[in-house]
């Protein structure tokens, strides 16, 4: 029996310590070469470890949400059997283990990362991976755990000790979703003159089947475990604990950081997006096939570069540790994106650079790597000023959150058809409220207020946008 | 124009209907059961208990022959027995007299009200009955329909003279020289094996691939074993296109468009049975449809407050035993009391010869579901019991979930077999798992000792086998 341990791998260049934020494995779950033990994150990427032997998990060396140092051990594994089929694990093993001890399994290569070696997973995933984990640890050849959690076992093997069961309600077998509760029509008749529904009730007997005894032990535990369906309305006392880990403790982080450092000074104002809205939709009717379709974003990325130029101040990180504010040449956009874990900051690198389907086309990209989750960590990063979108969703007005250290977030609203008075009569208007944010320790109120009215002219006057 | 009022009114009197009303008046209930016909419905009087009289009377018969052929494997000779059919159907007809008068007698047990008339909806509270004596209005809080399903018709052979349904067919007075059985379901295939038996010259006509379509190959090939070895004329993929002009034949279409005519004194036409949704004023009401049926939920109400229905009028399987059941909840719900369906299975059975019982899931629906099962089968070849019936033919299988060793299915096909159902019921109810059933004493030599050598099979540990 030989035993592996493996060490938390150097998951990307200048970490030093990720969080792990998921198991994917517990302890006597038995591993193959290949399967994904744990998913950790680094700045905003999460990375996946896979065992580099065949054999079992012993013991684990840190808990979901700590974070751990490259470097420090974090899964034991034991590889099983005689002196032949230690070498033959042994051989099939990464190239760059070696025994006991020494071992550091090497993480799978980037399929997009180029010479990073980790494989850099979705955010989402870490989450949407759970289910498979039981699955997909269990070699096939071992019924014993297959499908089912450990605990299980012994209530489905066999002959089970009459009334030696202390905790009636943890020695239920789950039922498939779906299925209806195991329980005599006797024990039925019974719960349906309680008003109890079964399928809350937990089964100890065989195959989850629920006796008469787990029906009173559900009924002496009170009204609040089993809630009178009768009037249609009842009282929920449920509460859930849910651990802030992984990508959400990451914005939770930055968000705090952003609203205790910086006194924003939110600036909303209203633009008359009609011509803006037809010239869209004229080239949008006549672009090519190659070209991708245009949204409002690309134009106003193109219009913050143009506002931008005049004002060089809105596009700079303040360094407030060290009072130094670093000014860029470089209009990096960072996109705020919704995921199915949470909101990711995509950036457009070098917009300033791009011409109208170059950005739009570049955003198409990012939007889709983010919510696949195939974005990488160097396209989570570096951004200089951000725009934020709630899309369809609009609103009239929002008060968005500098992506720190950035000093400046621009934020679009819905665009409504308003009434607009123009001199003589009311005219229908598309009408589109821009609701931004600036660092007030460095911006001033009135260079704010000039660069989203230069950004208003550029957006009401299109034309403007594509002459210098 | 005479008027009652009640708290519960029930309109059909077969098993769904006769069950409710027993069950609603033993718990109280203020209850009024209307029927044109018999008390008893379709099960009693031109079903279930007439057929099964036939039918038995159709195997005694077959086994008078084959002794008086020389061909009794038991060692009987006998001379060349008679049968005189119109007897035969005396003795039904006081079969089904004695349950209609018991069931007329448990129904005034219970104080419930019979009124014998024909029933029409005014609205979803009142109903107008029309009786020998005049018209009685009858006013319900609460109302059951329960009017069960009639024979479908083929256009092309409608019923009368020679096409018979099975109502007429368990009235024949005359063994019929040729007969042709329009459809291999269960009910075409339980009569047409009686009347093969009786000495027809039987010819069954089916559409589809093969019979009993709602059974699986397995368990109804036995059927077709049998079926042939009785000299029984199975035509499939074929349809019976309408009479032959002059008469005494069936013209038949095969797939590939040839016609051709079967010998045919009397045409049965079997093709299904459709809900009675016609000429008790069901247009008054507009109740939501499902398909054919009255929608129902869980508790056997209809889209409309107060009205509940039960029993074929509602839903495949059209089967006696889940409208009695039905009825039984809907009394005790309108007595009160909490109750909704919620029945692990309704077993089917199919009187055929052998016989076929089929409960819970088959493995292929199982598997549909996206189970992973283990399956047990036994054959009756290898049971002793079913050695001395002289009945080795068949099997039973038993499916149950291979996470749990919960048995999901449990499914024979045999001589007798039908007797085996309520224990096959009784374990799925229960939640059996395999051990269960393996750990059981299996009372020998029974039939039933298969069921439990199924389970160890599926559980891998099968003694006999």
């Amino acid at each position: 029996m030989t035993e592996h341990v493996i060490k938390l791998p150097d998951v990307g260049e200048g970490v030093a310590e990720a969080e792990l934020v998921e198991w994917q494995v517990k302890v006597g779950d038995l591993v193959r070469e290949d399967t994904i033990l744990a998913a950790v994150m680094t700045d905003k990427a999460t990375v996946e470890i896979p065992s580099p032997v065949d054999g079992e998990v012993t013991w684990l060396g840190a808990e979901v949400g700590d974070t751990v140092a490259v470097g420090s051990p974090i899964v034991r594994i034991a590889v099983a059997g005689g002196s032949t089929k230690k070498d033959a694990s042994t051989d099939k093993a990464a190239p760059g283990d070696k025994v006991a001890d020494k071992d550091t399994p090497t993480p799978h290569p980037s399929p997009q990362g180029g010479g990073e070696m980790a494989r850099v997973a979705a955010a989402s995933k870490g989450a949407a991976g759970g289910s498979k984990a039981s699955t997909a640890t269990a070699p096939a050849e071992e019924p014993a755990s297959a499908g089912d959690s450990e605990s299980l076992s012994p209530s489905w093997g066999g002959v089970r000790g009459g009334g030696t069961v202390a905790n009636v309600a943890t020695f239920g077998a789950p039922r498939p979703e779906g299925e209806k509760p195991v329980a005599s029509p006797a024990v039925r008749l019974r719960a349906r003159e309680a008003g109890v529904d079964l399928r809350q009730v937990a089964g100890s007997g065989p195959a989850g089947r629920i006796t008469h005894e787990d029906l009173d032990a559900f009924l002496r535990a009170g009204p609040q475990a089993a809630p009178v369906v009768a009037g249609g309305l009842a009282p929920d006392t449920s509460e859930q604990e849910i651990k802030v880990v992984g990508l959400r403790r990451r914005i939770a982080e930055k968000m705090r950081l952003a609203k205790s450092r910086i006194p924003h000074i939110t600036y909303v104002e209203e633009i008359d997006v009609t011509a803006l809205e037809e010239l869209r939709a004229k080239l949008n009717a006549e672009r090519k096939a190659d070209r991708p379709k245009l949204t409002i974003l690309p134009f106003l990325m193109r219009a913050m570069v143009k506002a931008i130029r005049d004002n060089p101040g809105v596009n700079a990180l303040f360094d407030d540790d060290a009072g130094v504010i670093h000014r860029y040449g470089a209009v990096h956009l960072g996109i705020a994106t919704q995921t199915p874990t949470g909101l990711i900051v995509p950036v457009v690198r070098h917009a300033e650079a791009r011409d109208l389907f170059g950005c739009a086309t570049e955003l198409n990209r990012l939007a889709e790597a983010a919510r696949s989750g195939t974005v990488t960590r160097e396209e989570l990063s570096g951004s200089t000023i951000t725009i934020t979108s709630l899309g369809a969703m609009g609103g009239v007005a929002t008060t968005p959150v500098i992506n720190y250290p950035e000093v400046a977030i621009v934020g679009v609203n819905k665009i409504m058809v308003r009434p607009v008075w123009e001199g003589t009569q009311f005219v229908p208007r598309k009408m589109m409220n821009l609701s931004s944010s600036f660092d007030h320790r460095v911006v001033d109120g009135w260079d704010a207020a000039v660069f989203i009215q230069r950004i208003k002219a550029l957006l009401e006057t299109p034309a403007l946008i594509f002459v210098d | 124009m005479k008027e009652i009022s009640c708290k519960l009114l029930v309109v059909g009197a077969g098993p769904g209907g006769y069950v409710c009303a027993i069950r609603a008046g033993q718990l109280g209930v203020d209850t009024v059961i209307v029927e044109a016909k018999k008390p008893g419905g379709t099960c009693l009087t031109i079903g279930c208990i007439p057929s099964k009289a036939l039918i038995h009377a159709a195997e005694e018969f077959e086994a008078a022959r084959l002794a008086a052929a020389g061909k009794s494997a038991v060692g009987i000779t006998l001379a060349e027995p008679a049968i005189d059919l119109a007897k035969t159907m005396a003795w039904k007809d006081r079969i089904v007299g004695r349950l209609t008068t018991g069931v007329s007698g448990l129904l005034k047990k219970a104080n419930v009200k019979s009124i014998h008339g024909h029933a029409r909806f005014r609205d979803g509270k009142t109903v107008e009955v029309e009786t020998e004596t005049g018209t009685q209005l009858v006013r319900a809080e609460t109302v059951v329909i329960a009017t069960g399903s009639v024979a479908v018709e083929l256009p092309h052979l409608p019923f009368g003279g020679a096409v018979i349904s099975s109502t007429e067919a368990l009235s024949l007075t005359a063994v019929p020289e040729s007969l042709a059985v329009v459809g291999a379901g269960y009910i075409g295939l339980e009569l047409g094996t009686a009347f093969a038996k009786l000495g027809s010259r039987v010819t069954v006509v089916e559409a589809m691939d093969r019979i009993l379509p709602l059974y699986d190959a397995e368990l109804s090939r036995p059927v077709a074993k049998r079926l042939a070895a009785l000299g029984v004329d199975v035509i499939l993929g074929a349809k019976a296109s309408g009479l032959a002009s002059k008469g005494g034949a069936l013209v038949v279409e095969a797939a590939d468009g040839a016609t051709r005519e079967i010998a045919a004194e009397k045409v049965l036409v079997a093709v299904g049975r459709r809900p009675a949704v016609q000429g008790w004023g069901l247009e008054e009401l507009d109740l939501d449809r499902a398909g054919p049926f009255i929608r129902i939920d869980d508790r056997c109400r209809t889209s409309m407050r107060g009205v509940y229905a039960i029993g074929d009028v509602t839903g495949e399987p059209m089967l006696a035993h889940r409208a009695m059941t039905q009825g039984e909840m809907v009394a005790e719900i309108v007595a009160g009391n909490r109750r909704s369906w919620d029945k692990r299975c309704i077993p089917a059975v199919c009187f055929t010869d052998p016989e076929i019982v089929s409960v819970g899931l088959s493995p292929d629906e199982a598997k549909a579901g996206g189970r992973e099962v283990r399956v047990g089968q036994f054959p009756f070849s290898a049971n002793g019991r079913a050695m001395t019936r002289h009945g080795e033919d068949g099997f039973v299988r038993v499916v149950a979930r291979a996470d749990s060793n919960l048995v999901i299915g449990i499914q024979a096909v045999g001589q007798g077999v039908s007797e085996l159902s309520a224990g096959f019921a009784l374990a799925i109810e229960m939640g059996a798992r395999l051990e269960d059933i393996a750990g059981t004493i299996h009372a020998h030599p029974t039939l039933g000792e298969a069921v439990q050598e199924a389970a160890l099979k599926a559980l891998g540990q099968a003694l006999h086998i």
